[in-house]
């Protein structure tokens, strides 16, 4: 193999490193207006007026309201609730429920504060308890927007044959995205009638499909064309289809491009974030630790509307036993309307919630039994032939245990935990220090019958001086999908990489492969472009007589494909693999056609004055099938991990009134260079038959393994189990001092 | 006024409280200098100024009277890449770009005043500088090997 599997310079790097590259802000579009969004300042009642002060030049403004929609005014996703524009309910502080715009940005703004909305309010819902005793009817009779109930054995055995039960109660709080570029989007009618939009997003086609229906056009008569794309990590898979619709409505009014950006408190304010979730566990174990039964009840905040919270629960309650198997399990779970900021995808999409409490119970219950946590971890980890919840049998690419080896190998976990407890029983040291190791695994593409339901497509094209173009609407938002999939695709073809073009993703151009979310991107697209790769040179193969081998051959065999046309293209669908069989009703069968594994054993220090926690060493193998690019994946690895320390120790959104009130980079802290220790990333290869050169996926796997692996850390320097996240340093006061709590 | 920006004296003629980031996105079409938060906290916008590294958008234009001001577009071209942008390069230091041009400033300051010596040192110096995709490993490190072959120089 040329590429795969080596570290070709990334093809938009020069251009980013050099100011060049053009995000949304960036792209000059002449006469754009800006456009500004009139938002609800109630949590939850009905818009009686909306008035505007007479003394103000209305005349410079295009105002839109939802009465201006030619559609639907519904946010297509899963469930048709949330609208574009609110015109009667609020359900949530922040809700859009007027657009402007104006030439000057500035001044959009100030038109704002000359417009006054008079509500009837209501009463509330911001507690998942209080959601679920219907306190208010928020969404249909229940306000469960989903719950899953998934067993397997009987619970009942499994309690007669425990030896010890323990149970723990595990809280995640929401997060924030904070992807450096703010959201942006801008909209215009082109001289053909195609209402078009570019901007800042991950999946082209959602946009599209909404678009649609808000506007009630045809799939011809609306384009949307992603702009380079500041970081997204599930934070701009589904928000940026209202601020499509915003922008677009506003243009379509204006007959003038319009233009929103967000600045970070609007976006921090408006936009979804992860979950918030409730997690209790009752585990049975024999008296070696062997687990027999686990009973998991899981409660997640969907915020005020559906969004994609189903799905984020469905892959929150099948990862929810960890990387462990168990005889008998049940887990319960479900996602409730609360009259706040409807939560959404943020990498991990539910995982790294569940995967927390799994993984620091294990914590809890070799204290309880005081044994290591790693040996009983190891007694009960997953292996090949290991059956999960679902009655998903292993078969081949598990690489829980190796990922664990090198980890425990690399970091010196050991060693280092002998050291720490002598260090940590001498009183004049002015720390406490730790080191606590977690392991995870992740299911890679959609779940279930996700993929099948998807029915992704991507190409190959050819023009007649050979030149080859990869079609897809997988977007670039920092991981490297156009330089990881022109690898797969140039090796395919044993053509060089500088042949193969991959032009930012554009509607009118590429066709659907889907969201650019669920770590599928290299393993479930890749896949499909390598299946079109090979047709491409088959079919050329199959004009020349041979096989191609040098740019004379390609040429030829170039204008044979491309006849009388400027391109040939050879285009894949998804085809599901033999081996994987889902129910969709039960809840049985392969979750997932794979899983990813990863662990990370994490040093911190605690200071004695002041409970600071420093991270000071992070080691991690992960196990992802196949490194494409070695040097891209470990940036995931890494770049997941350091979310992870923000999820652990600093980062906490604080609702008021339904609304977070800390929406600013000022106090919403997210880890500098100086919060985040050396880390070390080891790749494991456990190839997937079923994935491009045997990859799987590595997005989100990384962003599991931190938090658990830090409470972890603190535990041991401390001795002191903090089962909330995150972890500040007045928790660890409350911890170590319990009766200084009431001060 | 004048502003010396990138090697070239530019005429500004705007309001005197503009954002030093708005002047140079907006009348000068700089638009490497990117906007993250508005408020000092997430350093994408900063440029230097006089060689040292400022957040532009807490900067009023008028502050920058007869200053030398540098942005990302002064360091290199996509054709030409700097030492320092060809190490972010390799080490795969740059992922969605957005915090890219402000670090690139921040830690061409850093090595120009020989403070980018040890690992601790890069990032306390970049510690102004949030960047939400790589973690900062490949930063530093990238940091550190540009830093190392400037001092042998």
């Amino acid at each position: 193999m040329d590429f795969v599997g080596k570290d070709p310079l990334r093809r938009d790097g020069p251009r980013k490193l050099t100011g060049d590259e053009r995000y949304i802000d960036d792209i000059d579009l002449p006469g754009c207006l800006h456009g500004v969004t009139l938002r609800s300042t109630i949590a939850y009642g009905r818009i009686r007026a909306i008035r505007f002060d007479s003394a103000f030049p209305w005349d410079q403004c295009v105002i839109a309201k939802a009465q201006d929609i030619p559609g639907e005014n519904f946010v297509t996703l899963i469930e048709k609730d949330q609208p574009l524009l609110a015109s009667d309910k609020i359900m949530h502080p922040m809700e859009p429920i007027l657009l402007m715009a104006h030439q000057d940005r500035a001044l959009a703004y100030a038109a704002l504060e000359h417009i006054h909305v008079d509500y009837e309010t209501l009463e509330p819902v911001y507690a998942i308890k209080d959601s679920l005793a219907v306190r208010q009817k928020l969404f249909g009779a229940s306000n469960i927007f989903k719950e899953f109930h998934v067993e397997k054995g009987s619970l009942d055995d499994g309690w007669s044959r425990s030896q010890v039960i323990i149970e723990g109660v595990y809280r995640v709080p929401h997060q924030e995205q904070a992807y450096i570029e703010n959201n942006g989007m801008a909209a215009y009618i082109d001289d053909k009638g195609v209402l078009t939009v570019i901007g800042s997003l991950q999946c082209p086609y959602y946009v599209h499909k909404a678009l649609k229906q808000m506007f009630r056009l045809d799939d011809g008569h609306v384009r949307v064309i992603q702009a380079a794309t500041g970081g997204g990590f599930g934070g701009k898979e589904d928000y940026p289809s209202l601020i499509a619709g915003h922008a677009a409505l506003l243009a379509m009014k204006a007959r003038r491009p319009v233009k929103i950006i967000y600045d970070r408190q609007e976006d921090m304010a408006a936009t979804t974030k992860r979950h918030p979730a409730l997690i209790h566990h009752k585990t049975g174990l024999t008296r070696d630790g062997k687990l027999v039964a686990q009973d998991i009840d899981i409660t997640m905040d969907g915020g005020a509307y559906a969004t994609l919270s189903s799905v984020v629960l469905s892959r929150a309650t099948l990862h929810a036993t960890g990387p462990y198997t168990c005889p008998n399990v049940r887990v319960r779970s479900r996602v409730v309307a609360t009259n706040t900021p409807p939560n959404g995808a943020f990498r991990g999409f539910g995982a790294p919630q569940t995967l927390f409490a799994a993984e620091l119970h294990f914590e809890k219950i070799a204290k309880v039994l005081g044994k290591d946590p790693l040996a009983l971890k190891r007694a009960n980890l997953y292996r090949k032939g290991s059956i999960t919840l679902t009655g998903q049998r292993l078969q081949d690419s598990v690489g829980a245990t190796e990922v664990i080896d090198r980890t425990l190998g690399a970091s010196r976990y050991q060693q280092k935990r002998k050291a720490f407890e002598r260090w940590n029983k001498d009183a004049r040291k002015p720390t406490w220090r730790g080191i606590g190791l977690a392991i995870v695994h992740h299911g890679a593409g959609f779940t279930g019958s996700g993929e099948v339901y998807l029915a992704s497509r991507a190409a190959v094209s050819i023009d007649k001086e050979a030149k080859f173009e990869i079609l897809a609407a997988s977007t670039e938002i920092g991981q490297g999908t156009q330089t990881v999939l022109a690898q797969i695709v140039a090796d395919t073809l044993k053509v060089p990489l500088a042949r193969v073009d991959v032009p930012l993703p554009d509607t009118n151009h590429v066709p659907d492969s889907g969201p650019t979310v669920a770590s599928r991107t290299c393993m479930v697209v890749g896949g499909l472009l390598k299946r079109a790769a090979q047709d491409l040179k088959s079919q050329a193969t199959k004009a020349l007589g041979r096989v191609p081998k040098n740019p004379t051959d390609w040429r030829r065999a170039a204008r044979i494909l491309c006849g009388d046309n400027p391109r040939r293209r050879f285009e894949t669908s998804y085809k599901k693999p033999a081996h994987v069989e889902w129910d969709d009703a039960t809840y049985k069968g392969d979750a997932y056609g794979v899983y990813s594994y990863g662990a990370a054993a994490v040093e911190v220090e605690v200071d004695k004055t002041t409970y600071a926690v420093q991270a000071t060493r992070l080691t991690t193998a992960q196990d992802i099938g196949k490194a494409i690019h070695p040097r891209l994946a470990k940036g995931q690895m890494i770049g997941g991990l350091a979310q992870g320390i923000g999820y652990a120790l600093l980062e906490y959104p604080i609702f008021k009134d339904g609304r977070m009130v800390n929406a600013q980079l000022t106090n919403y802290i997210i880890p500098t260079a100086a919060d985040i220790p050396p880390m070390v990333a080891y790749i494991i290869e456990k190839p997937y038959r079923d994935g491009p050169f045997g990859a799987k996926g590595v997005g989100e796997l990384p962003m599991d393994i931190t938090a658990p692996a830090i409470a972890a850390a603190i535990h041991h320097a401390t001795g002191r189990l903090i089962t909330s996240l995150p972890i500040l340093p007045e928790d660890i006061l409350n911890a170590m001092h319990p009766q200084k709590e009431q001060v | 006024m004048h502003l010396k920006v990138n090697g070239k004296m530019r005429k500004y003629t705007g309001p005197a409280f503009k954002r030093l980031i708005d002047v140079l996105r907006e009348d000068l079409r700089l638009t490497g200098v990117k906007e993250g938060c508005g408020e000092g906290e997430c350093g994408a916008c900063t440029v230097l100024a006089d060689g040292r590294p400022v957040n532009s958008c807490l900067i009023p234009v008028a502050q920058m009277e007869g200053k030398t001001i540098q942005t990302v577009e002064s360091l290199g071209t996509p054709e030409k890449l700097s030492p320092l942008q060809q190490a972010f390069l390799r080490h795969g230091a740059a992922q969605c770009g957005m915090c890219t041009p402000g670090m690139l400033l921040s830690a061409q300051a850093l090595i120009r005043a020989k403070k980018a010596k040890t690992p601790q040192d890069i990032r306390k110096g970049l510690s102004g500088n949030l960047c939400r995709c790589t973690g900062y490993q490949h930063i530093i490190d990238a940091v550190q090997e540009t830093a190392k072959k400037a001092l042998k120089r």
